[in-house]
């Protein structure tokens, strides 16, 4: 895989916002819009785009990215629906701790990594949780443009389905809603069955709903171009230990629970990135040399650059071993 | 041998491969003279698949060498027909009926593979997911970029416009939309400096 454009400077351009609206949906999950602080309208963006969300977490700058749910149709506003996530590392809890109208925030530019694919005839939606988010923004553009679509939703009960009853309110013959408590699953082969030419599906949710969904395609006969997705991990902790920089000539330390991303950006040091989640492909370094072992744990780099030691993604992958020198 | 190596050319140029087996709900194979024997050689490895598939498929200069050995693959639903344009209502009634999960198989020419391969990308079906082997004549569907005319089988570069009459030359830049070459007039500058032509990859 060759490498992503890079950019004169690390990240996507900022935009300053102001909250404007805080949601509680159920007990895990919270949207949050922002307006502009400077008044004027936001970028256009398409549906399927994420942001990434600068936090002050008490003097911490936390990156975490959100795709957008609001219409992209409305540039006056941005939204974004955050799950709490009480074992993570602090970005959701912020957000859901701290953040109140009124607050000043920054965030990125929006960046897709999930776009529709327009030439598609039917898109076919499937929704495990929180991966409803980019799925709202990318069904108000099918109904602006008259595409056909469908949703499969698997939540884990009626509480915990945020936007159920709107979506089966406003389309109830295109929107299919599953509960783990009732039993109720996608039944994934039958709706693969009889889509017509030129269907696309995309999924988002865990990584198990990810990959049945692209063996089972793959088993039908579903060319790969038609089946999307999207998984934005979070860096794992892990053992902390020393990298050196050898264009910046310096030696930094990674903490346990701090991405090697992260700890070169509290060094000083300016590294791109754009999706901080193993998705991109921006943030990838090159490794001028290695006495260790690898975490490699993102979705860009194939087995092969996995395995030759030669590349990293700094956002989520680690190092465990004696020496590593980075060409950053 | 109605195998031929083609030489490594431009980006452009399409690059066929071999057909192989996939899994798939439905499977439409498309052929026309020595692509027959792509066909068969695919039973060989799969004849299950070939029991459950629709085969179009033109003889053209052939005649009745393949017709009764791809009989007796035993495909579901057998076409035989006398041209390409003669099979194009049939291929679309096929495709507009068909769902995701349909496999399709192109073997022949060059003209046969792209126009066939145009039809299935109309009806949704990405390029880069269609198979193709070539077989046979290495003849070149070439479009004129002057009038736009196509002239179908092209053996000889530069070859004269069957629509305009100006002498062309016959470039690697293919056209996936109009599954055709492209044949550029030769003797611009120079009107009437002809090179003499020859035979294609001779």
């Amino acid at each position: 895989m060759s490498a992503a454009p890079q950019k004169a400077k690390a990240g996507a351009e900022k935009i300053d916002v102001t909250v404007s609206d805080v949601v509680k949906l159920n007990e895990l999950v919270t949207r949050f819009e922002f307006t502009r602080t400077d008044g004027k309208d936001f970028p256009p963006f398409s549906a399927g785009a994420h942001t990434v969300v600068e936090m002050n977490d008490d003097g911490r700058t936390r990156l975490n990215p959100y795709s957008l749910m609001s219409d992209p149709a409305d540039t006056s506003k941005y939204a974004i629906s955050v799950r709490r996530d009480d074992e993570g590392r602090g970005g959701s809890l912020f957000m859901h701790n701290t953040v109140k109208v009124g607050d000043r925030m920054t965030l990125s530019y929006p960046v897709n990594l999930f776009p529709l694919d327009l030439r598609g005839r039917k898109h076919v939606f499937l929704a495990g949780g929180i991966g409803i988010t980019p799925f709202m923004a990318m069904i108000a553009h099918l109904e602006r443009i008259s595409v056909p679509w469908e949703l499969h939703y698997a939540c884990r009960n009626k509480d915990l389905g945020s936007y159920v009853d709107e979506l089966t309110g406003t389309y109830p013959s295109k929107v299919h809603v599953y509960f783990d408590d009732q039993d109720q699953k996608i039944a994934l082969e039958d709706l693969l069955d009889g889509q017509p030419l030129g269907t696309h599906v995309y999924v988002c949710g865990p990584k198990g709903m990810i990959n049945w969904v692209h063996t089972t395609a793959a088993a039908h006969g579903w060319p790969d171009e038609h089946v999307h997705s999207e998984e934005f991990l979070a860096p794992q902790p892990g053992k902390p230990f020393e990298v050196r920089l050898c264009k910046s000539d310096i030696t930094i330390q990674v903490g346990e629970d701090e991405s090697l991303l992260e700890a070169i950006e509290r060094c000083g040091v300016e590294a791109p990135f754009l999706c901080r989640g193993g998705a991109c492909g921006q943030c990838e370094t090159n490794v001028v040399e290695a006495d260790g072992t690898f975490e490699h744990r993102d979705h860009w780099l194939d087995e092969d650059e996995h395995a030759s030691g030669k590349k990293i993604m700094p956002c989520v992958s680690r190092f465990v071993g004696k020496t590593l020198v980075l060409d950053r | 041998m109605s195998k031929f190596q083609f030489p490594e050319s431009i980006h452009s140029r399409p690059v066929y491969g071999t057909l192989a087996p996939r899994p798939g709900k439905a499977h439409l194979m498309i052929a026309d003279a020595e692509g027959a024997e792509a066909l068969i050689e695919l039973a060989d490895q799969d004849a299950d698949l070939i029991r459950g598939a629709h085969i179009i498929y033109i003889p053209k200069e052939t005649g009745d060498t393949y017709v009764e050995k791809l009989r007796a693959l035993g495909p579901a639903q057998l076409y035989v027909g006398p041209s390409y344009e003669a099979s194009v209502p049939r291929i679309r009634r096929v495709l507009s009926d068909a769902h995701m999960g349909l496999q399709i198989y192109l073997a022949g020419t060059e003209g046969l593979m792209g126009q066939a391969m145009n039809e299935a990308m109309q009806a949704g079906i990405p390029h880069s997911a269609i198979q193709t082997e070539h077989r046979g004549s290495v003849a070149r569907r070439v479009q004129c970029v002057h009038c736009k005319g196509i002239t179908e089988d092209v053996m000889t570069d530069p070859f004269v416009c069957s629509h305009c009459g100006l002498n062309l030359f016959v470039r690697d830049h293919y056209s996936r939309r109009l599954a055709a070459f492209q044949g550029v007039r030769v003797d611009a500058e120079d009107p009437g400096n002809v090179p003499e032509p020859v035979e294609l990859y001779k």
